[in-house]
């Protein structure tokens, strides 16, 4: 008889993790004003969006579990985002070529 | 109220969760691109309309949202703990979180319609073609997102029920983990909101 394939077992986060995470995640948002502050001029706007990609990331990886998911969901998840990337591509492509 | 018959699928509620999310990402992602044109075609005037906004009160609103996600994430792990009455006081601090996120934009919102900046108002539409289109994007993309808290303060009030009336459990807590996925995502288009409208100065 087939084995029943059973369903993952519940992982539970300690709570300190999230706690770093979220100290974690102010220390770049305070990072973030003062390179605004400081004024890099031109890449001021490339370290600020690295340093959201950074937040979001911890936000995926460790609030949205992501890190504990199996390897299809991370898949999926960056099928999305290089879908994206590619449309944003193409549409610079479009309009600076105009 | 455990019925031995009953079938869950916590995998595929999970998965079901991050496909609607997907949808929501290029949702938000066609906002991104228009803003991130227009934004390379109109440069200064984007940084010049930016001064605008108020940093203090973006930056105290990108603390509160933070703040919120660690709330309902921890509720997550204290219902699969079995402590549902720290899980509780987790999702109603997450759901005052949300409404002082929203009470806040409501001031700034009405510090920028009393200047008389709003869509298609006279004092706008003598502004630059980039400062209109700045302020445009600025009222769709953080009023989309501001619908976006508003729904997730109504969903997580639900949850906040469905823990006291024992419908969320150790057992059965797919609901929660699903409002937490949806919560957090409201959190990073935010993360990216805030630097594009507040700190371009």
């Amino acid at each position: 008889m087939a084995q029943v394939e059973t369903e993952e077992s519940v992982h539970i986060v300690a709570y300190k993790t999230y706690v770093y995470v979220w100290v974690a995640l102010l220390l770049l948002l305070a990072a973030t004003i003062a390179v605004a502050k400081v004024e890099f001029s031109k890449y001021g706007v490339f370290v600020n969006l690295l340093i959201a990609s950074i937040k979001a990331g911890l936000v995926l990886f460790f609030f949205m579990h992501l890190k504990y998911e199996r390897w299809l969901l991370k898949a999926l998840l960056f099928m999305v985002i290089a879908t994206l990337t590619a449309v944003i591509a193409l549409f610079f492509a479009d309009v600076m070529f105009r | 109220m455990e019925k031995s018959e009953e079938q869950r699928d916590r995998t595929g509620a999970k998965y079901g969760m991050w496909f609607f999310l997907f949808t929501e990402i290029l949702f938000f992602g066609g906002m991104f691109i228009l803003y991130s044109i227009f934004r390379a075609e109109y440069a200064k005037d984007f940084h010049a309309a930016a001064a605008e906004e108020n940093l203090l009160l973006g930056s105290i609103n990108t603390a509160v949202l933070l703040t919120s996600s660690l709330a309902i994430a921890i509720s997550i792990s204290a219902v699969k703990k079995g402590d549902y009455r720290l899980s509780m006081r987790l999702q109603t601090a997450t759901i005052l979180m949300g409404l002082a996120f929203l009470v806040i934009k409501y001031f700034e919102w009405t510090a920028k319609i009393d200047k008389g900046i709003y869509p298609d108002s006279p004092v706008l539409l003598k502004m630059s073609g980039g400062a209109i289109l700045f302020f445009g994007l600025y009222y769709v993309m953080t009023g989309l997102h501001g619908l976006h808290v508003l729904i997730g303060v109504v969903v997580i009030s639900f949850m906040v029920y469905f823990t006291k009336t024992g419908d969320i459990t150790s057992e059965n807590f797919s609901k929660l983990e699903n409002t937490g996925l949806y919560w957090h995502f409201v959190d990073i288009v935010w993360i990216y909101l805030f630097p594009l409208f507040y700190l371009i100065t």
